[in-house]
């Protein structure tokens, strides 16, 4: 276990040392006003969603899945919220929206998790389908406008600080919860097994369709919850642009952490440094002055190499260390 | 021959189904419209959509051979990018057109090679193949780059009377060439034939002794192809190379492969299903902005939908088939 995670490791290290070489200032936290400030903070505080999205996507890819609507359905939550909210100030309506919001984003894990396991789509496809369809649904939501809302409750969740951003502090503590109730429980083991051979371990009295089931609506309410703090973030709900290419990101978060698209075994930790290096990287390129869109050069050369390594073939190729003998 | 009209029904459903579909939308709007049936209408659909009909093409051969390629709507921006700054440094129009089609190419040829040689996903390099290009466009420049080389605006915007006096462009013309030269291709040739046998079972047809690994790349290399020359076309269309032009036309690409009547599996499907995939969405496009009150973002609400009942279709003729 320790051994996977050595590379994602060394690759943080390397990020951030690269950054203390080109801004020094980049390590430094300062207190003000009982928040935390510096750039390790923007760095937790911004890769909060991706990190959320990427802990959905882990169990989904557990299984052998794959869920391509979370941004979508990120954004759905954000438009929804917004729009119950509208001009509205206190907190019941923004807990009513947001909780609104999540049960929504709970019935679209429903329908992939139908598609999925009900009908037997693959996955790529099936959450295709509400990748296409959801960007409309949240434009139908918001009937096209980019909502702004003024409210201070609803801010604190993508924006609040309780001396750390409360962001990260959700993302982590959504980790602690699936971290003890997959690997406390037998969960985190059957999840694996449908991952490894669905029929086998549906033959072997795993129920694999009400796992595959849990871990799509799993996936949709962890991108619900982000879709909250990236509306939440700057108090508005844009539905075209909330959430895109965040599947990518959260894809590439749990690849780089280890976890193989084939399915099977799953590192949650390595999801974390898979989340902290994406958000690092993106920082590093803001920082060192690069044009921010270039990022997605960096990214395509970071998904070539993890695969690379993760690749049993290249690795025979490359006799680039033995194939660990699990 | 008999024997093929016997075979007839089951094979062609899927296209027919397509066909039919885009009979009744048209007829929907024909009947709703004054105006909607006309032949400057259907040439349209032609005009607008030529460079998806080029995407939805090669895409056709990558999802028949059991694949996927995500990177399509990125090199699409990529090839507007290097045509409008090649142009503007003042690279002579031809020069500007063989080095878009050989980027497009070597990009279809790497990530096919990736693919095959490491046995990684498809989907997973060529979305690494999606952010390469994409970044590759903001390299050039961040900023939208018009094109004011008037030899290519003259091509733009030359139009081809038809009889009837329907006009149409150059891009439809180069669109139904390619869409016949993937006919040939995909009926006429050995690769086309190991593009079926390789999506119907890889195993199989390495057993058979056929060249799977050439074709397995082969597909990525005419998508990456296909790619470029639609940013050809796309640059055309749109008299500008930016990188955030063609953003999530992959999507409309499968979509239009998908709904076509191939096989995601792969294996089965013919590029005219894909062309009438692509005139489906057109329709359905122009049937919104006939109406007027719908709004655009529809669009994405029926496709959707279409895309969920011709996947549902599929599964109910796969497990018929089984």
């Amino acid at each position: 276990m320790k051994n996977r995670l050595l590379w994602p490791l060394l690759a943080l290290a390397a990020l951030l040392v690269l950054n203390l070489v080109v801004t020094p200032s980049f390590f430094s936290l300062r207190i003000q006003d009982g928040h935390l400030y510096g750039g390790l903070v923007d760095v937790l505080k911004n890769g909060a969603p991706t990190l959320l999205i990427a802990l959905g996507m882990t169990l989904v890819i557990a299984t052998r899945g794959i869920d391509l609507s979370v941004g979508a359905v990120a954004a759905i939550a954000g438009a929804v919220t917004c729009v119950h909210i509208g001009a509205s100030g206190d907190a019941g309506t923004a807990f009513a929206g947001m909780a609104i919001a999540l049960v929504l984003c709970a019935l679209l894990g429903l329908w992939n998790g139908f598609l999925v396991a009900g009908l037997g789509i693959q996955p790529i496809i099936a959450t295709l389908v509400l990748m296409t369809a959801g960007r409309g649904i949240a434009m139908l939501v918001t009937e096209g406008q980019i909502i702004t809302v003024n409210n201070d409750p609803f801010r604190q969740v993508g924006a609040g600080f309780l001396i750390l951003p409360i962001s990260i502090l959700i993302s982590l503590a959504v980790l602690g919860l699936v971290a003890l109730t997959t690997r406390k429980t037998a969960l985190g083991m059957l999840i694996e097994a449908v991952g490894v051979n669905p029929e086998a371990s549906r033959l072997a009295g795993v129920r694999a369709k009400t796992i595959i089931w849990t871990v799509y609506v799993f996936a949709a309410v962890c991108a619900g919850i982000a879709g909250l703090m990236i509306s939440s973030n700057v108090s508005a709900a844009d539905a075209n642009n909330a959430g895109l290419w965040i599947e990518m990101d959260a894809i590439l978060a749990v690849v780089i952490g280890g976890t193989s698209l084939a399915g099977g075994r799953y590192s949650l930790t390595g999801t974390l440094l898979g989340a902290l290096i994406i958000q690092t990287l993106t920082t590093t390129v803001y920082t060192i002055g690069v044009a921010p869109e270039v990022t997605l050069v960096f990214k395509a050369v970071v998904v070539i190499a993890v695969c690379l390594v993760q690749a049993p073939k290249a690795r025979a190729a490359l006799s680039f260390r033995k194939v660990a003998t699990t | 021959m008999t024997a093929l009209t016997t075979k007839l029904p089951s094979r062609f459903l899927p296209v027919l189904a397509t066909v039919v579909l885009f009979a009744l939308t048209f007829g929907v709007g024909s009947g709703l419209y004054d105006g909607f049936a006309s032949g400057q209408v259907i040439a349209n659909l032609f005009i607008d959509n030529a460079f998806l009909i080029v995407l939805a093409a090669g895409m056709t051969f990558v999802i028949l051979s059991g694949g996927i390629d995500l990177s399509v709507g990125s090199v699409v921006a990529l090839s507007t990018m290097v045509t409008a700054a090649g142009l503007k440094a003042g690279w002579p129009l031809p020069l500007v057109i063989i080095a878009v089609l050989v980027i497009g190419s070597t990009l279809g040829l790497l990530m096919g090679l990736v693919i095959h040689k490491f046995d990684i996903q498809p989907f997973i390099v060529t979305l690494a193949g999606m952010f390469l290009a994409r970044g590759l466009c903001f390299l050039i420049s961040v900023e939208s780059v018009s094109i004011k080389d008037s030899t290519f605006r003259d091509v733009a915007t030359a139009v081809i009377e038809l009889p009837g006096g329907v006009t149409i462009t150059y891009n439809v013309i180069i669109a139904l060439v390619v869409v016949a030269a993937a006919l040939f291709v995909l009926h006429r040739t050995r690769f086309g034939r190991t593009v079926y046998a390789v999506g119907g079972n890889e195993q199989s047809a390495l057993l058979m002794g056929l060249k799977t690994a050439r074709t397995k790349v082969g597909v990525y290399v005419i998508s990456g192809f296909c790619s470029a020359l639609a940013g050809l076309l796309f640059s055309l269309y749109m008299l500008s190379g930016y990188g955030l032009h063609a953003v999530g036309m992959e999507l409309d690409a499968i979509a239009a492969v998908v709904i076509g009547g191939t096989l995601l599996a792969g294996g089965v499907g013919y590029v005219l299903g894909s062309l009438a995939g692509v005139l489906v969405l057109g329709t359905i496009q122009t049937l919104i902005s006939f109406q007027g009150t719908l709004s655009s973002w529809w669009t994405k609400i029926v496709i959707g939908a279409l895309l969920l009942v011709f996947i549902a279709v599929q599964r109910g003729l796969i497990r018929e088939r089984r």
